[in-house]
């Protein structure tokens, strides 16, 4: 069974004249422990279809099917894909968006707590994985004060802290130079892979292409 | 994982800053409350110094507290005999303008029977009036050192003795002195003031020839009589119910006899009811700007955590997580505020030019008032957290 399946999934903003439709009938499925890039310029739907996909933006109709849970044409109220997002999603911004008040270990250890890990042992475990990304001696730092690279290597930690079944990540290497930029796209092959999760990357940069799966390019809001 | 904590020991300075100026809002309302009490603690402490049990003063007034009441000095005697009084005593009160060197110095000036009932209930330092006239007995607050000697009226008046926390209701020092003192301060005509008196009365006289013969002399005690009071004091047998014998006392027609609890709410619910609804009014007004001010900081707090909080959606946080991160904040704001206020006000009290008396039980309403508006204040923020986009963490394309 594929971890994401979505399925002719339409995203339409504005109505009337005005409308837009920003994923035209978008049908893909990733199994698990598959890596997949969406490829595509600015505007052509690669976040949309991640916003869809994670349904924080569903679609305006389509069915979309993660880990073993479906909701189509939006029948999946909020809550549910919240609590979704919570237990079988890890999912990694352009900008890192780590909480700026919580240290990097914190950062971590807070999608473990929100799934009921005891504090004490989330700790423990995000220390572990931070240490694995040889970024133990950041731990107890705040963002502020780590480098662009730290804090997506801290962020994709955070995303894979819980071992979710998907992994979205929005443009990871957008804010980074190549070599930073390729080390964090390496760390996520191979976290992704001991894992087994369905690896979704939105990129435009074709040098961090390397090791995947499949690369789908997409055009005014359709999978080529 | 408590986020509302870290996000405060995060932005500390910032934090502490913002509680700060709620702490000083909080402190206001605390002083405000502290005054209040004080007023009322003043104007009972000068009720309460005599011990008395009932206050007789003039038939239709409420006491020389609220208004002006005059009765014979010699009624205490006749008091005396009603069944159940133990002791009953004159006493005169006054405001007076005194110039100490200087300074002038306002007072209130009690006048009692040395041995009789309202003499203040200690003497702090020096000695008390025992029979001796021109003696007076003064307040520390007045900050007048024993020995002084302050003129009054037509005679001068040593300090011999302080007393400490008897002031009137506006807060002057009280000064006490022998009866006989206070009647002639309170009383005694000027010498002008009393041969026009006498010359007004022997024309009148003129047209009364049954007394044309009466000598001058004998019209002096008419012109001036100083053998008044404000008030006689009465202290009860134990056994005796006040009710009773003040009922037997105004059966003569001239009097009214209070019990302390009369005189006491006369001077609380008359006398500084409006300062005291004023003070309340200028409370309610504070804590209506405390509750804007915390709303109005708890969401621009809120505002600039609005990428985190969509960030905090997209990871999974439930709504209560996040509403909680605001309301404990609130709280936190509210508690830290409240705390500083509290400290502010514990150092700066004493040196407030009136009484600031400021009770526990206060303190533990305004704290659950606090705390109320600090949920209150928190709703608004709460309410603009929950709406956030989660979008609004992730970029377009």
């Amino acid at each position: 069974m594929a971890a994401i399946e979505a399925r002719n999934l339409t995203k339409v903003f504005g109505a009337g004249e005005a409308a837009v439709q920003a994923l035209k009938g978008v049908s893909l499925a990733v199994e698990p422990g598959e890596l997949v890039a969406l490829m595509g310029p600015s505007g052509s739907g690669k976040t949309t279809l991640l916003r869809a996909i994670s349904l924080i933006d569903p679609p305006t109709s389509g069915c979309v099917s993660v880990a073993g849970q479906t909701a189509c044409d939006g029948d999946l109220v909020r809550l549910d894909a919240r609590r979704l997002r919570r237990e079988k999603m890890g999912i990694i911004f352009q900008a890192y968006n780590l909480i700026p008040f919580l240290t990097a270990q914190e950062n971590v250890a807070l999608v473990l707590t929100l799934n009921g890990v005891p504090r004490r042992e989330a700790m423990r475990r995000a220390r572990h994985l931070l240490e694995t990304m040889d970024l133990g001696h950041r731990a107890e730092t705040h963002p502020a004060t780590l480098s662009g690279g730290e804090q997506q290597r801290v962020a994709v930690a955070r995303a894979v802290a819980n071992t979710p079944a998907v992994i979205l990540a929005d443009e990871p290497t957008a804010a980074l130079d190549t070599e930073r930029g390729k080390a964090v796209m390496d760390l996520l092959r191979r976290l992704g892979r001991e894992q087994q999760a369905a690896v979704v990357v939105v990129t435009h940069d074709e040098r961090m292409l390397d090791g995947f799966d499949r690369i789908y390019r997409m055009t005014d809001g359709r999978l080529a | 994982m408590n986020l509302a904590i870290r996000d405060v020991r995060y932005h500390l300075g910032r934090f502490l800053l913002t509680a700060l100026g709620v702490g000083l809002l909080l402190a206001t309302v605390m002083a405000m409350g502290g005054i209040y009490r004080g007023m009322v603690e003043d104007a009972l402490s000068i009720v309460r110094a005599p011990g008395a049990d009932l206050w007789v003063v003039q038939k239709d007034t409420n006491g020389p507290f609220a208004e002006s009441s005059r009765i014979p000095e010699d009624i205490y005697r006749v008091i005396r005999a009603v069944p159940g009084v133990r002791d009953a005593s004159p006493i005169a009160f006054q405001s007076l303008q005194l110039r100490v060197g200087e300074r002038p110095l306002r007072v209130q000036l009690i006048g009692f029977r040395p041995g009789g009932l309202g003499a203040p209930p200690a003497v702090a330092e020096g000695r008390p009036i025992v029979r001796g006239r021109y003696d007076l007995l003064i307040d520390r607050k007045s900050g007048v050192p024993l020995g002084t000697e302050i003129r009054i009226g037509r005679s001068t008046f040593t300090v011999v003795g302080l007393t400490e926390g008897i002031v009137s209701n506006s807060g002057d020092p009280a000064a006490f002195v022998a009866l006989r003192d206070a009647q002639e301060i309170q009383f005694q005509k000027a010498n002008e003031a009393i041969r026009n008196d006498r010359a007004r009365l022997a024309a009148s006289l003129e047209e009364a020839p049954a007394l044309r013969d009466v000598p001058p002399e004998a019209l002096g005690g008419i012109v001036q009589d100083t053998r008044l009071a404000n008030a006689i004091l009465v202290r009860l047998e134990a056994w005796a119910d006040p009710g009773e014998v003040a009922a037997r006392i105004e059966r003569w027609n001239h009097y009214r006899a209070m019990t302390t609890a009369e005189q006491e709410d006369v001077l609380a619910k008359s006398v500084i009811d409006r300062a005291r609804q004023q003070i309340l009014l200028f409370r309610i007004i504070l804590l209506a700007v405390s509750t804007v001010i915390i709303g109005l900081i708890i969401y621009t707090l809120t505002m600039e955590k609005t990428r985190d909080i969509a960030t905090l959606k997209i990871i999974g946080a439930p709504d209560w997580k996040i509403g909680g991160l605001i309301l404990q904040q609130a709280l936190v704001l509210g508690l830290l505020g409240y705390g500083l206020g509290a400290a502010l006000i514990g150092l700066a009290f004493e040196y407030f030019p009136r009484r600031v008396a400021i009770w526990p039980l206060d303190q533990a309403i305004l704290l659950g008032i606090v705390l109320a508006i600090c949920v209150l204040a928190s709703l608004l923020g709460i309410r603009r957290a929950l709406s956030v986009d989660p979008t609004t963490a992730m970029g377009g394309g």
